[in-house]
């Protein structure tokens, strides 16, 4: 019989664990965070901080919360990513390849091209609408896949490549109908960016968003079952239906609420979590609060390049995002097709 | 002797369809190593799944140790009853000692990792079933077989009263099969475990196995010991094939096609 001095060399499962790649992450948002604060268009001068309202206003008014919303919106993409991978069993699924950010973009476009200032009870109705899309898009491509997958490898994807076609579609025939200064504001959101004038917007989306972290981290031991299959995921006591809504309606919301403010910007839930799966193994309990801290040093790094590569000309952030993930896409793509049907 | 699985009058259909199971009346008993045999589509992995609860009966009931199961949180279920579904891919390339842990999921809080203790349950669950070299490999590296093995380890470091096995054989060489009905039976010995086993694999029943159920078009044809149920007769009717012919040889029961 084995013992566990025989088998020393496995890697350890533990909360110190955890707490070293959450630390090592922490550091990292840290550091790209205050990158990002220093460098741009003009890089941030403290003595002027201090003396010159004007340099402040910029600060606080601009560049912080632009920082801050890179990494609201990483975060939120990133663990979304890495929970409907493990929800749907396939490693290149993720909101924009699944459609569910083109079913948001929808919403979203639908709102836009009826006014953006619009609230219900204080909640921007563009949220909701992103959401209600998201949702649907989840729900029909979690359909596609179920009655198709046995009978197709790779249902999954194509159902999210179909929800994007009707979802790009769907957007430019809201473009085209809706007035020319809305439909040129769609199209400005649909670029995607992060920029923000002050904290009102953010408040606003922690709202959604923090409920959404706590429930999916919560929610990472049935996420880590269902990774390894859904029967045996039930046979060990989840109850697989009821995670099921769940994890499409959080997911959902996330997205939704995400790509209402800051467009469409792909890939950061595919590259993310693979990120955080290389460097610190497959647990869906250590991958999920990781990916969490990676999309936000990830998207804050990616914002970054979209602000200084080409100054004073500024990339759109999806744009930059897409770039890398694009390939990183097609290298998993590849990597995967050695082993098993997608 | 008791059951401690017990179907009454179970029926079920999935969605729309046909029912797959028909008035269903068995007793798993404790102790033993039982075999659900019957053709391809007869409705024995509906009944299997039905026993782990996750299929819930349209009509009638599934009890365990007398208690209706659907009345049974489902974590305290997992405790009892282990199910190792029909040989499945994974997609992430999880370790081996991963896959088994979750075996111990059952057992653990939630925001809680497995400790030492459930470490030590894995690495013995591995080396029950002569797996244990493989705990640092990746499942995705595994050969069906290797995989199907980790699957019986990771339902056994559940430390159930009870094992559901879904054709676990499939993957298997001649080897391995046999050797996963040894230490089935040796298990049953030692500790008293239950196990129910859908299996095509007929002539491994013989002796090691206590009881078979015999199922066909989702009802219940013929139950009892071995060497009654496998005959010329009742295994003809089971597959609707009166080719198939027995023989008794020492101890055992050889069956064929002609």
């Amino acid at each position: 019989m084995q013992t566990l001095a025989q088998t020393g060399v496995l890697p350890q499962v533990t909360a110190v664990r955890l707490w070293r790649a959450l630390a090592l992450l922490a550091v990292l948002v840290l550091v790209l965070g205050a990158a990002a604060l220093w460098a741009g268009a003009r890089t941030l001068d403290f003595a002027a901080l201090r003396s010159d309202p004007m340099a402040r206003a910029l600060f606080f008014r601009l560049r912080l919360p632009r920082v801050v919303m890179a990494a609201l919106i990483g975060s939120s993409l990133a663990v979304a990513g890495a929970a409907l991978q493990a929800l749907f069993r396939n490693p290149l699924a993720e909101p924009a390849t699944l459609g569910v950010t083109g079913g948001g973009g929808v919403g979203a476009s639908i709102a836009i091209a009826f006014g953006w200032g619009a609230r219900f009870s204080g909640i921007p109705v563009v949220f909701l609408a992103g959401f209600g899309g998201a949702l649907a898009a989840v729900l029909l491509v979690h359909r596609i896949a179920r009655s198709g997958a046995l009978l197709l490898p790779g249902a999954l994807l194509l159902a999210g490549v179909v929800v994007n076609l009707i979802a790009s579609a769907a957007i430019l025939a809201i473009q085209y109908v809706a007035d020319s200064s809305r439909a040129l504001e769609i199209l400005r959101w649909i670029i995607g960016s992060v920029e923000v004038i002050g904290f009102d917007t953010i408040w606003r989306m922690l709202l959604f968003l923090v409920p959404c972290w706590v429930a999916l981290l919560a929610l990472s031991r049935e996420l880590h079952l269902l990774a390894m299959g859904e029967e045996t995921a039930g046979a060990l006591g989840v109850n697989v239906e009821r995670c099921e809504t769940a994890i499409h309606v959080v997911c959902s919301l996330l997205v939704g609420v995400t790509v209402a403010v800051g467009g469409a910007i792909g890939f950061v839930g595919l590259i993310v979590p693979h990120a955080v799966r290389l460097l610190f193994g497959e647990d869906l309990r250590i991958v999920l609060p990781g990916s969490l801290l990676m999309g936000a040093a990830f998207l804050i790094a990616a914002d970054l390049v979209a602000r200084t590569a080409l100054a004073p000309i500024e990339l759109p952030v999806g744009a930059v995002t897409a770039l890398i993930g694009g390939p990183v896409f097609l290298w998993l793509l590849h990597r995967r097709q050695r082993y098993s049907a997608l | 002797m008791s059951a401690i699985l017990e179907a009454r009058d179970t029926e079920f259909s999935y969605a729309s369809g046909p029912a797959v199971v028909r008035g269903v009346s068995l007793g798993v008993a404790r102790g033993q190593l039982s075999a659900l045999i019957g053709p391809n589509g007869c409705g024995k992995s509906t009944l299997v799944r039905l026993f782990a609860g996750l299929l819930a009966p349209a009509r009638g009931e599934v009890r365990f140790d007398g208690t209706p199961l659907r009345s049974i949180p489902r974590r305290e279920a997992a405790k009892r009853i282990a199910y190792v579904p029909q040989a499945t891919a994974l997609a992430f390339p999880f370790t081996v000692l991963e896959v088994v842990l979750t075996g111990r999921s059952p057992y653990t809080a939630r925001f809680r990792f497995e400790d030492d203790r459930d470490r030590e349950c894995a690495l013995r669950a591995l080396a029950t079933v002569d797996a244990a070299h493989l705990a640092a490999r990746r499942v995705t590296e595994l050969s069906g077989g290797e995989r199907q093995m980790v699957a019986v380890a990771r339902a056994l470091a559940q430390e159930p009263q009870c094992l559901l096995l879904d054709e676990p054989s499939a993957a298997l060489d001649l080897k391995h099969r046999a050797a996963l009905v040894r230490t089935l039976a040796a298990l049953r010995d030692s500790r008293g475990l239950t196990a129910l086993v859908v299996t095509h694999d007929l002539h491994l029943i013989d002796p090691l196995f206590d009881h078979v159920f015999a199922l066909r078009g989702g009802a219940l044809l013929a139950e009892g010991r071995p060497h009654e149920v496998l005959t010329d007769a009742v295994l003809g009717e089971v597959y609707d094939d009166p080719h198939v012919r027995t023989r008794r040889l020492e101890g055992r029961t050889l069956i064929w096609s002609n």
